[in-house]
Protein backbone atom coordinates (compact mmCIF):
# COMPACT_ATOMS: atom_id res chain seq x y z
CA UNK A 1 0.00 0.00 0.00
CA UNK A 2 1.09 3.56 -0.60
CA UNK A 3 0.06 6.81 1.02
CA UNK A 4 -2.24 9.12 -0.87
CA UNK A 5 -2.69 12.72 0.17
CA UNK A 6 -6.40 13.57 0.21
CA UNK A 7 -7.78 17.10 0.43
CA UNK A 8 -11.40 18.11 0.87
CA UNK A 9 -12.23 21.31 -1.03
CA UNK A 10 -15.34 23.40 -1.31
CA UNK A 11 -16.47 23.71 -4.92
CA UNK A 12 -15.39 27.29 -5.14
CA UNK A 13 -13.25 29.27 -7.55
CA UNK A 14 -9.54 29.17 -6.78
CA UNK A 15 -9.59 26.51 -4.05
CA UNK A 16 -7.67 23.89 -6.02
CA UNK A 17 -5.03 26.42 -7.05
CA UNK A 18 -4.66 27.61 -3.47
CA UNK A 19 -4.33 24.07 -2.11
CA UNK A 20 -1.68 23.20 -4.71
CA UNK A 21 0.15 26.43 -3.92
CA UNK A 22 0.24 25.47 -0.26
CA UNK A 23 1.90 22.16 -1.16
CA UNK A 24 4.28 23.99 -3.49
CA UNK A 25 5.19 26.52 -0.79
CA UNK A 26 6.12 23.63 1.47
CA UNK A 27 8.59 22.59 -1.24
CA UNK A 28 6.87 19.27 -1.87
CA UNK A 29 6.70 17.74 -5.36
CA UNK A 30 3.58 16.10 -6.78
CA UNK A 31 3.54 13.00 -8.97
CA UNK A 32 -0.12 12.45 -9.76
CA UNK A 33 -3.46 14.13 -9.17
CA UNK A 34 -7.06 13.03 -9.42
CA UNK A 35 -10.06 15.28 -8.75
CA UNK A 36 -13.57 14.09 -7.92
CA UNK A 37 -16.18 16.79 -8.00
CA UNK A 38 -19.77 17.17 -6.80
CA UNK A 39 -22.09 20.17 -6.82
CA UNK A 40 -20.73 21.68 -3.64
CA UNK A 41 -17.45 20.00 -2.85
CA UNK A 42 -14.50 18.28 -4.44
CA UNK A 43 -12.05 15.65 -3.27
CA UNK A 44 -8.47 15.93 -4.50
CA UNK A 45 -6.28 12.86 -4.36
CA UNK A 46 -2.57 13.40 -4.79
CA UNK A 47 0.57 11.36 -4.84
CA UNK A 48 3.28 13.58 -3.46
CA UNK A 49 6.66 13.28 -1.85
CA UNK A 50 6.52 13.21 1.98
CA UNK A 51 2.71 12.87 2.13
CA UNK A 52 2.55 13.28 5.93
CA UNK A 53 4.43 16.58 5.74
CA UNK A 54 2.21 17.71 2.86
CA UNK A 55 -0.94 16.91 4.87
CA UNK A 56 0.47 18.75 7.86
CA UNK A 57 1.21 21.83 5.73
CA UNK A 58 -2.34 21.81 4.38
CA UNK A 59 -3.92 21.33 7.81
CA UNK A 60 -1.85 24.20 9.16
CA UNK A 61 -3.28 26.34 6.36
CA UNK A 62 -6.84 25.42 7.39
CA UNK A 63 -7.59 22.58 4.96
CA UNK A 64 -9.19 19.26 5.79
CA UNK A 65 -6.37 16.99 4.62
CA UNK A 66 -5.68 13.32 5.33
CA UNK A 67 -3.27 10.58 4.36
CA UNK A 68 -5.12 7.57 2.98
CA UNK A 69 -3.63 4.14 2.25
CA UNK A 70 -4.31 3.03 -1.32
CA UNK A 71 -3.19 0.17 -3.50
CA UNK A 72 -0.75 0.90 -6.35
CA UNK A 73 0.16 -1.69 -8.98
CA UNK A 74 2.80 -1.50 -11.68
CA UNK A 75 1.42 -2.68 -15.03
CA UNK A 76 2.86 -2.90 -18.54
CA UNK A 77 2.13 0.23 -20.57
CA UNK A 78 0.27 -1.72 -23.27
CA UNK A 79 -3.38 -2.12 -24.31
CA UNK A 80 -5.17 -4.18 -21.64
CA UNK A 81 -2.73 -3.41 -18.84
CA UNK A 82 -5.45 -2.01 -16.56
CA UNK A 83 -8.17 -4.33 -17.83
CA UNK A 84 -6.18 -7.40 -16.81
CA UNK A 85 -5.61 -6.05 -13.33
CA UNK A 86 -9.28 -5.13 -12.87
CA UNK A 87 -10.56 -8.48 -14.03
CA UNK A 88 -8.31 -10.16 -11.47
CA UNK A 89 -9.66 -7.83 -8.77
CA UNK A 90 -13.17 -8.70 -9.90
CA UNK A 91 -12.46 -12.42 -9.57
CA UNK A 92 -11.30 -11.74 -6.01
CA UNK A 93 -14.65 -9.99 -5.33
CA UNK A 94 -12.69 -6.86 -4.45
CA UNK A 95 -14.82 -3.76 -4.81
CA UNK A 96 -13.09 -0.64 -6.19
CA UNK A 97 -14.18 2.68 -4.65
CA UNK A 98 -12.14 4.83 -7.00
CA UNK A 99 -8.94 4.74 -9.04
CA UNK A 100 -6.63 6.61 -11.38
CA UNK A 101 -3.62 5.78 -13.51
CA UNK A 102 -0.47 7.41 -14.75
CA UNK A 103 2.31 6.47 -17.11
CA UNK A 104 5.79 6.29 -15.66
CA UNK A 105 7.50 5.83 -19.04
CA UNK A 106 6.87 4.16 -22.41
CA UNK A 107 6.97 0.70 -20.80
CA UNK A 108 5.43 1.10 -17.37
CA UNK A 109 2.22 2.56 -15.95
CA UNK A 110 0.95 2.66 -12.39
CA UNK A 111 -2.68 2.01 -11.48
CA UNK A 112 -3.83 3.41 -8.14
CA UNK A 113 -6.93 1.82 -6.61
CA UNK A 114 -8.90 2.29 -3.41
CA UNK A 115 -10.24 -1.15 -2.55
CA UNK A 116 -13.16 -1.64 -0.22
CA UNK A 117 -12.35 -4.09 2.57
CA UNK A 118 -9.97 -7.02 1.83
CA UNK A 119 -6.64 -6.14 3.41
CA UNK A 120 -5.04 -9.28 1.97
CA UNK A 121 -5.42 -8.20 -1.66
CA UNK A 122 -1.79 -7.11 -2.00
CA UNK A 123 -0.49 -10.63 -1.18
CA UNK A 124 -2.98 -12.18 -3.58
CA UNK A 125 -1.78 -9.86 -6.34
CA UNK A 126 1.84 -10.72 -5.70
CA UNK A 127 1.00 -14.42 -5.67
CA UNK A 128 -0.76 -14.04 -9.02
CA UNK A 129 2.29 -12.36 -10.56
CA UNK A 130 1.23 -8.74 -10.34
CA UNK A 131 3.64 -6.09 -9.06
CA UNK A 132 2.25 -3.97 -6.22
CA UNK A 133 4.59 -1.01 -5.78
CA UNK A 134 6.27 0.12 -2.62
CA UNK A 135 5.98 3.74 -1.52
CA UNK A 136 9.64 4.47 -2.16
CA UNK A 137 9.20 3.44 -5.81
CA UNK A 138 6.96 6.44 -6.37
CA UNK A 139 7.77 9.21 -3.93
CA UNK A 140 10.19 10.36 -1.26
CA UNK A 141 9.18 9.02 2.13
CA UNK A 142 8.56 11.12 5.20
CA UNK B 1 -41.47 9.26 47.94
CA UNK B 2 -42.55 12.83 48.38
CA UNK B 3 -41.39 15.68 50.54
CA UNK B 4 -44.83 17.29 50.89
CA UNK B 5 -47.23 14.55 49.72
CA UNK B 6 -50.44 16.52 50.41
CA UNK B 7 -49.29 19.37 48.21
CA UNK B 8 -47.36 17.47 45.58
CA UNK B 9 -50.18 15.02 44.83
CA UNK B 10 -53.08 17.43 45.40
CA UNK B 11 -55.94 16.76 42.95
CA UNK B 12 -55.66 19.11 39.96
CA UNK B 13 -58.99 20.80 40.60
CA UNK B 14 -58.05 21.64 44.17
CA UNK B 15 -54.61 22.82 43.03
CA UNK B 16 -56.21 25.28 40.55
CA UNK B 17 -58.44 26.62 43.35
CA UNK B 18 -55.41 27.09 45.57
CA UNK B 19 -53.58 28.84 42.74
CA UNK B 20 -56.46 31.24 42.12
CA UNK B 21 -56.84 32.06 45.79
CA UNK B 22 -53.12 32.72 46.16
CA UNK B 23 -52.90 34.59 42.86
CA UNK B 24 -55.62 37.00 44.00
CA UNK B 25 -53.76 37.65 47.24
CA UNK B 26 -50.40 38.01 45.53
CA UNK B 27 -51.60 40.35 42.78
CA UNK B 28 -53.35 42.51 45.41
CA UNK B 29 -50.26 42.47 47.61
CA UNK B 30 -48.14 43.63 44.66
CA UNK B 31 -50.62 46.32 43.70
CA UNK B 32 -51.09 47.64 47.23
CA UNK B 33 -47.39 47.91 48.01
CA UNK B 34 -45.46 48.55 44.80
CA UNK B 35 -45.84 51.80 42.85
CA UNK B 36 -44.67 50.07 39.66
CA UNK B 37 -47.72 47.79 39.63
CA UNK B 38 -50.12 50.63 40.41
CA UNK B 39 -48.83 52.40 37.32
CA UNK B 40 -48.61 49.38 35.01
CA UNK B 41 -52.07 48.10 35.99
CA UNK B 42 -53.47 51.59 35.46
CA UNK B 43 -51.85 51.78 32.01
CA UNK B 44 -53.39 48.43 31.14
CA UNK B 45 -56.77 49.45 32.58
CA UNK B 46 -56.96 46.66 35.18
CA UNK B 47 -57.17 46.42 38.94
CA UNK B 48 -56.76 43.36 41.18
CA UNK B 49 -60.59 43.15 41.24
CA UNK B 50 -60.52 42.06 37.60
CA UNK B 51 -58.90 38.77 38.57
CA UNK B 52 -61.70 36.25 39.04
CA UNK B 53 -60.26 33.23 37.28
CA UNK B 54 -56.79 32.01 36.36
CA UNK B 55 -57.50 32.95 32.73
CA UNK B 56 -58.19 36.55 33.81
CA UNK B 57 -54.47 36.89 34.43
CA UNK B 58 -54.09 37.33 30.65
CA UNK B 59 -55.52 40.84 31.01
CA UNK B 60 -52.64 41.90 33.22
CA UNK B 61 -49.45 43.54 31.95
CA UNK B 62 -46.07 41.83 31.88
CA UNK B 63 -42.96 42.48 33.90
CA UNK B 64 -39.70 42.28 31.99
CA UNK B 65 -36.10 42.18 33.09
CA UNK B 66 -35.64 45.86 32.21
CA UNK B 67 -38.40 46.81 34.67
CA UNK B 68 -36.37 45.10 37.38
CA UNK B 69 -33.21 46.90 36.33
CA UNK B 70 -35.05 50.22 36.33
CA UNK B 71 -36.33 49.47 39.83
CA UNK B 72 -32.80 48.88 41.15
CA UNK B 73 -32.30 48.31 43.99
CA UNK B 74 -35.54 48.14 45.97
CA UNK B 75 -38.21 49.52 43.64
CA UNK B 76 -40.12 46.23 43.39
CA UNK B 77 -39.99 45.34 47.08
CA UNK B 78 -43.45 44.96 48.61
CA UNK B 79 -42.43 44.74 52.28
CA UNK B 80 -40.71 47.15 54.64
CA UNK B 81 -36.99 46.71 55.08
CA UNK B 82 -37.38 45.16 58.55
CA UNK B 83 -39.06 42.16 56.90
CA UNK B 84 -36.34 41.63 54.31
CA UNK B 85 -34.35 38.65 55.51
CA UNK B 86 -31.91 38.31 52.65
CA UNK B 87 -30.89 39.92 49.40
CA UNK B 88 -29.61 38.12 46.31
CA UNK B 89 -28.51 39.73 43.07
CA UNK B 90 -28.08 38.57 39.50
CA UNK B 91 -24.66 38.84 37.95
CA UNK B 92 -25.56 41.76 35.72
CA UNK B 93 -23.51 40.38 32.83
CA UNK B 94 -26.15 41.60 30.39
CA UNK B 95 -26.67 44.99 31.99
CA UNK B 96 -27.49 46.55 35.34
CA UNK B 97 -27.63 43.94 38.10
CA UNK B 98 -31.03 43.11 39.51
CA UNK B 99 -31.63 42.77 43.21
CA UNK B 100 -34.18 40.40 44.67
CA UNK B 101 -35.21 40.34 48.32
CA UNK B 102 -36.57 37.45 50.37
CA UNK B 103 -38.59 37.47 53.58
CA UNK B 104 -38.28 34.72 56.15
CA UNK B 105 -41.31 33.00 54.63
CA UNK B 106 -39.89 33.36 51.12
CA UNK B 107 -36.74 31.57 52.24
CA UNK B 108 -38.74 28.82 53.94
CA UNK B 109 -40.83 28.25 50.80
CA UNK B 110 -37.66 28.18 48.71
CA UNK B 111 -36.20 25.48 50.94
CA UNK B 112 -39.42 23.47 50.56
CA UNK B 113 -39.40 23.78 46.76
CA UNK B 114 -35.82 22.54 46.51
CA UNK B 115 -36.39 19.79 49.10
CA UNK B 116 -39.04 18.28 46.80
CA UNK B 117 -36.24 17.68 44.28
CA UNK B 118 -34.12 16.02 46.94
CA UNK B 119 -36.98 13.56 47.47
CA UNK B 120 -37.23 13.09 43.69
CA UNK B 121 -33.68 11.68 43.63
CA UNK B 122 -34.48 9.44 46.58
CA UNK B 123 -33.12 11.66 49.35
CA UNK B 124 -34.54 12.00 52.88
CA UNK B 125 -33.45 13.14 56.34
CA UNK B 126 -30.78 10.41 56.36
CA UNK B 127 -29.12 11.76 53.24
CA UNK B 128 -25.96 13.79 52.95
CA UNK B 129 -26.10 16.53 50.35
CA UNK B 130 -22.99 18.25 49.07
CA UNK B 131 -23.64 21.73 47.73
CA UNK B 132 -20.98 22.60 45.16
CA UNK B 133 -22.82 25.56 43.71
CA UNK B 134 -21.15 28.86 44.50
CA UNK B 135 -22.39 30.50 47.70
CA UNK B 136 -23.00 34.22 47.71
CA UNK B 137 -25.20 36.63 45.77
CA UNK B 138 -25.77 33.81 43.25
CA UNK B 139 -28.85 31.84 44.35
CA UNK B 140 -27.48 28.37 43.56
CA UNK B 141 -25.47 27.69 46.72
CA UNK B 142 -27.83 29.02 49.37
CA UNK B 143 -30.90 27.74 47.51
CA UNK B 144 -29.66 24.15 47.48
CA UNK B 145 -28.43 24.60 51.04
CA UNK B 146 -31.91 25.67 52.17
CA UNK B 147 -33.38 22.62 50.43
CA UNK B 148 -31.00 20.30 52.24
CA UNK B 149 -31.82 21.87 55.60
CA UNK B 150 -35.57 21.81 54.96
CA UNK B 151 -35.35 18.08 54.24
CA UNK B 152 -33.25 17.55 57.32
CA UNK B 153 -30.24 16.29 55.39
CA UNK B 154 -26.65 16.62 56.52
CA UNK B 155 -25.48 19.50 54.36
CA UNK B 156 -21.86 19.86 53.23
CA UNK B 157 -21.44 23.45 52.00
CA UNK B 158 -18.30 22.91 49.90
CA UNK B 159 -19.29 25.73 47.50
CA UNK B 160 -17.49 25.60 44.15
CA UNK B 161 -13.76 25.28 43.58
CA UNK B 162 -10.93 23.17 45.00
CA UNK B 163 -12.18 20.19 43.06
CA UNK B 164 -9.86 17.55 44.50
CA UNK B 165 -11.08 18.42 47.99
CA UNK B 166 -14.65 18.16 46.69
CA UNK B 167 -13.93 14.61 45.57
CA UNK B 168 -12.26 13.75 48.87
CA UNK B 169 -15.22 15.08 50.88
CA UNK B 170 -17.61 13.25 48.61
CA UNK B 171 -15.79 9.99 49.21
CA UNK B 172 -14.93 10.35 52.89
CA UNK B 173 -18.26 11.83 54.04
CA UNK B 174 -20.35 9.45 51.96
CA UNK B 175 -22.19 12.13 49.98
CA UNK B 176 -25.53 10.83 48.68
CA UNK B 177 -26.57 13.81 46.59
CA UNK B 178 -24.51 16.39 44.74
CA UNK B 179 -25.95 19.79 43.81
CA UNK B 180 -24.05 22.02 41.35
CA UNK B 181 -23.95 23.17 37.75
CA UNK B 182 -23.76 20.40 35.12
CA UNK B 183 -20.35 21.52 33.90
CA UNK B 184 -18.99 21.43 37.43
CA UNK B 185 -20.53 18.00 38.03
CA UNK B 186 -18.65 16.73 35.00
CA UNK B 187 -15.41 18.27 36.23
CA UNK B 188 -15.88 16.67 39.65
CA UNK B 189 -16.56 13.29 38.01
CA UNK B 190 -13.52 13.57 35.75
CA UNK B 191 -11.33 14.71 38.61
CA UNK B 192 -12.42 11.73 40.71
CA UNK B 193 -11.57 9.42 37.82
CA UNK B 194 -8.18 11.12 37.38
CA UNK B 195 -7.53 10.60 41.08
CA UNK B 196 -7.94 6.88 40.47
CA UNK B 197 -11.50 6.39 41.72
CA UNK B 198 -14.54 5.02 39.98
CA UNK B 199 -17.23 7.18 41.60
CA UNK B 200 -20.00 5.19 39.92
CA UNK B 201 -19.12 2.05 41.87
CA UNK B 202 -16.86 3.18 44.72
CA UNK B 203 -18.76 6.23 45.98
CA UNK B 204 -22.03 6.21 47.87
CA UNK B 205 -23.49 9.02 45.74
CA UNK B 206 -26.82 8.11 44.11
CA UNK B 207 -28.41 11.39 43.04
CA UNK B 208 -27.48 14.72 41.52
CA UNK B 209 -29.41 17.96 41.22
CA UNK B 210 -27.99 20.10 38.45
CA UNK B 211 -29.04 23.39 36.94
CA UNK B 212 -28.29 27.07 36.30
CA UNK B 213 -26.83 26.41 32.85
CA UNK B 214 -27.83 24.44 29.77
CA UNK B 215 -26.66 20.85 29.31
CA UNK B 216 -27.15 18.60 26.29
CA UNK B 217 -28.67 15.13 26.66
CA UNK B 218 -25.27 13.61 25.96
CA UNK B 219 -23.70 15.64 28.74
CA UNK B 220 -26.44 14.62 31.18
CA UNK B 221 -25.91 10.97 30.32
CA UNK B 222 -22.18 11.32 30.71
CA UNK B 223 -22.55 12.87 34.17
CA UNK B 224 -25.11 10.28 35.26
CA UNK B 225 -23.02 7.33 34.11
CA UNK B 226 -19.68 8.62 35.40
CA UNK B 227 -21.09 9.32 38.85
CA UNK B 228 -23.57 6.43 38.82
CA UNK B 229 -26.52 8.63 39.78
CA UNK B 230 -30.06 9.65 38.96
CA UNK B 231 -29.87 13.04 37.23
CA UNK B 232 -32.35 15.69 38.35
CA UNK B 233 -32.61 18.83 36.25
CA UNK B 234 -33.53 21.87 38.31
CA UNK B 235 -34.97 25.08 36.91
CA UNK B 236 -34.99 28.40 38.62
CA UNK B 237 -34.11 32.01 38.14
CA UNK B 238 -32.98 34.55 40.64
CA UNK B 239 -35.70 37.04 39.67
CA UNK B 240 -38.36 34.54 40.67
CA UNK B 241 -36.61 32.78 43.57
CA UNK B 242 -33.64 30.65 42.56
CA UNK B 243 -33.23 26.92 41.92
CA UNK B 244 -36.37 24.93 42.74
CA UNK B 245 -39.06 26.60 40.62
CA UNK B 246 -39.30 23.29 38.75
CA UNK B 247 -37.52 19.98 39.30
CA UNK B 248 -37.26 16.72 37.39
CA UNK B 249 -38.59 13.51 38.94
CA UNK B 250 -37.34 9.96 38.35
CA UNK B 251 -39.57 9.60 35.29
CA UNK B 252 -37.10 11.94 33.54
CA UNK B 253 -39.73 13.41 31.22
CA UNK B 254 -40.02 17.00 32.35
CA UNK B 255 -39.70 19.18 35.42
CA UNK B 256 -42.58 19.47 37.90
CA UNK B 257 -43.31 23.13 38.54
CA UNK B 258 -43.99 23.99 42.18
CA UNK B 259 -47.48 25.05 41.15
CA UNK B 260 -48.56 25.95 44.66
CA UNK B 261 -45.97 28.75 44.53
CA UNK B 262 -45.80 29.61 40.83
CA UNK B 263 -48.29 29.96 38.00
CA UNK B 264 -46.88 29.28 34.55
CA UNK B 265 -48.10 30.44 31.17
CA UNK B 266 -46.55 29.61 27.81
CA UNK B 267 -46.92 32.37 25.23
CA UNK B 268 -46.15 32.74 21.59
CA UNK B 269 -43.18 35.13 21.81
CA UNK B 270 -44.32 37.04 18.72
CA UNK B 271 -48.00 37.54 19.51
CA UNK B 272 -47.72 37.16 23.31
CA UNK B 273 -50.90 35.07 23.17
CA UNK B 274 -51.11 31.80 25.10
CA UNK B 275 -50.37 28.60 23.18
CA UNK B 276 -52.09 25.26 23.84
CA UNK B 277 -50.44 22.85 26.28
CA UNK B 278 -47.67 20.94 24.54
CA UNK B 279 -46.67 23.77 22.22
CA UNK B 280 -43.36 25.54 22.65
CA UNK B 281 -43.21 29.16 23.64
CA UNK B 282 -41.95 31.64 26.20
CA UNK B 283 -42.38 30.78 29.85
CA UNK B 284 -44.14 33.53 31.82
CA UNK B 285 -44.28 33.11 35.59
CA UNK B 286 -46.50 34.69 38.20
CA UNK B 287 -45.41 34.18 41.78
CA UNK B 288 -48.20 33.12 44.14
CA UNK B 289 -46.57 33.31 47.56
CA UNK B 290 -43.58 35.62 47.27
CA UNK B 291 -43.81 38.33 49.90
CA UNK B 292 -40.80 40.53 49.27
CA UNK B 293 -40.74 40.61 45.47
CA UNK B 294 -44.07 39.39 44.06
CA UNK B 295 -43.95 39.21 40.29
CA UNK B 296 -47.00 39.30 38.04
CA UNK B 297 -46.44 37.78 34.60
CA UNK B 298 -42.65 37.88 34.51
CA UNK B 299 -41.37 37.14 31.02
CA UNK B 300 -38.49 34.72 31.56
CA UNK B 301 -37.37 34.62 27.88
CA UNK B 302 -36.86 30.91 28.45
CA UNK B 303 -38.48 28.66 25.89
CA UNK B 304 -40.21 25.47 26.98
CA UNK B 305 -43.62 23.84 26.83
CA UNK B 306 -46.16 22.54 29.32
CA UNK B 307 -46.43 18.78 29.70
CA UNK B 308 -49.89 18.37 31.17
CA UNK B 309 -50.22 14.58 30.93
CA UNK B 310 -50.34 12.87 34.33
CA UNK B 311 -46.92 11.77 35.55
CA UNK B 312 -46.27 8.18 36.61
CA UNK B 313 -44.56 9.46 39.75
CA UNK B 314 -47.94 10.50 41.14
CA UNK B 315 -47.23 14.21 41.40
CA UNK B 316 -50.07 16.28 40.04
CA UNK B 317 -48.12 19.46 39.43
CA UNK B 318 -47.73 20.02 35.70
CA UNK B 319 -44.31 19.72 34.13
CA UNK B 320 -42.30 21.95 31.84
CA UNK B 321 -39.98 20.40 29.28
CA UNK B 322 -36.22 20.84 29.30
CA UNK B 323 -35.51 24.38 28.22
CA UNK B 324 -34.96 24.70 24.52
CA UNK B 325 -33.20 28.05 24.60
CA UNK B 326 -33.97 31.71 24.98
CA UNK B 327 -36.49 33.62 22.90
CA UNK B 328 -33.61 35.86 21.83
CA UNK B 329 -32.12 32.83 20.03
CA UNK B 330 -35.30 31.66 18.34
CA UNK B 331 -35.45 31.62 14.54
CA UNK B 332 -38.71 31.61 12.65
CA UNK B 333 -38.11 29.65 9.47
CA UNK B 334 -41.05 29.26 7.10
CA UNK B 335 -43.30 29.92 10.07
CA UNK B 336 -41.72 27.19 12.18
CA UNK B 337 -39.92 28.05 15.40
CA UNK B 338 -36.39 26.66 15.32
CA UNK B 339 -33.72 26.95 17.98
CA UNK B 340 -30.03 26.61 17.29
CA UNK B 341 -29.95 24.28 20.31
CA UNK B 342 -32.17 21.79 18.43
CA UNK B 343 -29.74 21.75 15.53
CA UNK B 344 -26.85 21.34 17.95
CA UNK B 345 -28.63 18.39 19.54
CA UNK B 346 -28.92 16.64 16.16
CA UNK B 347 -25.29 17.35 15.32
CA UNK B 348 -24.04 15.88 18.59
CA UNK B 349 -25.71 12.61 17.53
CA UNK B 350 -23.29 12.40 14.58
CA UNK B 351 -19.78 11.53 15.74
CA UNK B 352 -18.53 12.13 12.17
CA UNK B 353 -19.41 15.83 12.45
CA UNK B 354 -17.30 18.35 14.36
CA UNK B 355 -18.97 20.67 16.87
CA UNK B 356 -18.41 23.81 14.83
CA UNK B 357 -21.38 24.73 12.71
CA UNK B 358 -23.04 27.71 11.13
CA UNK B 359 -26.58 28.32 9.97
CA UNK B 360 -27.02 30.54 6.94
CA UNK B 361 -30.53 31.84 6.26
CA UNK B 362 -31.36 33.29 2.87
CA UNK B 363 -34.46 34.04 0.84
CA UNK B 364 -35.06 31.96 -2.27
CA UNK B 365 -38.09 33.21 -4.13
CA UNK B 366 -40.87 33.46 -1.57
CA UNK B 367 -39.28 30.94 0.81
CA UNK B 368 -36.70 30.93 3.54
CA UNK B 369 -33.75 28.74 2.73
CA UNK B 370 -31.65 27.15 5.44
CA UNK B 371 -28.10 26.04 4.88
CA UNK B 372 -26.28 24.28 7.66
CA UNK B 373 -22.53 24.37 7.29
CA UNK B 374 -20.66 21.67 9.14
CA UNK B 375 -17.21 20.15 9.15
CA UNK B 376 -16.24 16.53 9.33
CA UNK B 377 -14.04 15.46 12.22
CA UNK B 378 -10.35 15.22 11.25
CA UNK B 379 -10.32 11.42 11.05
CA UNK B 380 -13.39 11.10 8.83
CA UNK B 381 -12.41 9.31 5.56
CA UNK B 382 -12.71 12.25 3.18
CA UNK B 383 -11.23 10.40 0.22
CA UNK B 384 -14.49 8.66 -0.71
CA UNK B 385 -17.17 10.92 -2.17
CA UNK B 386 -19.81 8.29 -1.49
CA UNK B 387 -19.20 8.39 2.28
CA UNK B 388 -19.38 12.18 2.36
CA UNK B 389 -22.60 12.21 0.33
CA UNK B 390 -24.06 9.53 2.58
CA UNK B 391 -23.23 11.53 5.70
CA UNK B 392 -24.86 14.65 4.21
CA UNK B 393 -27.98 12.70 3.39
CA UNK B 394 -28.32 11.10 6.81
CA UNK B 395 -27.80 14.41 8.58
CA UNK B 396 -30.36 16.09 6.32
CA UNK B 397 -32.98 13.43 7.03
CA UNK B 398 -32.39 13.64 10.78
CA UNK B 399 -32.64 17.44 10.77
CA UNK B 400 -35.83 17.39 8.76
CA UNK B 401 -37.48 14.96 11.13
CA UNK B 402 -36.39 16.92 14.22
CA UNK B 403 -37.03 20.46 13.02
CA UNK B 404 -39.90 19.95 10.56
CA UNK B 405 -37.97 22.22 8.20
CA UNK B 406 -35.79 21.19 5.27
CA UNK B 407 -32.17 22.01 5.79
CA UNK B 408 -29.53 21.90 3.08
CA UNK B 409 -26.43 20.39 4.60
CA UNK B 410 -23.16 21.69 3.27
CA UNK B 411 -19.91 20.14 4.37
CA UNK B 412 -17.28 22.84 4.38
CA UNK B 413 -13.57 23.26 4.89
CA UNK B 414 -12.44 24.10 8.40
CA UNK B 415 -11.52 27.66 7.38
CA UNK B 416 -15.10 28.48 6.40
CA UNK B 417 -16.60 28.54 9.88
CA UNK B 418 -14.82 31.28 11.79
CA UNK B 419 -13.52 30.24 15.18
CA UNK B 420 -14.30 32.74 17.87
CA UNK B 421 -12.88 33.13 21.31
CA UNK B 422 -16.08 34.09 23.05
CA UNK B 423 -19.59 33.23 22.00
CA UNK B 424 -19.56 31.66 18.54
CA UNK B 425 -21.63 33.34 15.85
CA UNK B 426 -23.83 30.41 14.87
CA UNK B 427 -26.51 32.07 12.81
CA UNK B 428 -26.07 34.35 9.82
CA UNK B 429 -29.42 35.73 8.74
CA UNK B 430 -29.24 37.12 5.20
CA UNK B 431 -32.99 36.97 4.59
CA UNK B 432 -34.62 39.96 2.93
CA UNK B 433 -36.38 42.24 5.35
CA UNK B 434 -34.58 40.82 8.37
Amino acid sequence: MISQLTVFLENEKGRLAAACQTVADAGINMHAMNLADTADFGVVRLLTDTPEAAAEALRAAGYRAAVTPVLAVRVPNVPGGLAKLLSFMDEQEANIEYGYCFSVNADVAIDVLKVDGDSGIEQKLTAAGFEPVRPEDIYDLD
Amino acid sequence: MYYQPDIETMPAEQLRELQLERMKQSVRHAYDNVAFYQQSFKDAGVTPDDLNSLEDLQKFPFVIKQNMRDAYPFGLFAVPQKDVARIHASSGTTGQATVVGHTKNDLANWGDCFARGIAMVGGDENSTIQVSYGYGLFTGGLGAHAGGEAMGCSVIPTSSGNTKRQVQMMKDCGTDILACTPSYALLIADTAIEMGYDPATEFKISGGIFGAEPASDNMREEIASKLGIQYCDVYGLSEIMGPGVAMECAERSGLHVAEDHFYCEILNPETLQPVPDGEWGELVITTLTRECCPLVRYRTRDVTRIISEPCACGRTHRKIDQLRGRTDDMLIIRGVNVFPSQIEQVITGFPEIATHYQIILTTRGPLDHVELQVETVPDFPIDEVRKIEDLKKRLGVELKSNLQVSVEVKIVEPKTIARSEGKAKRVIDLREGK
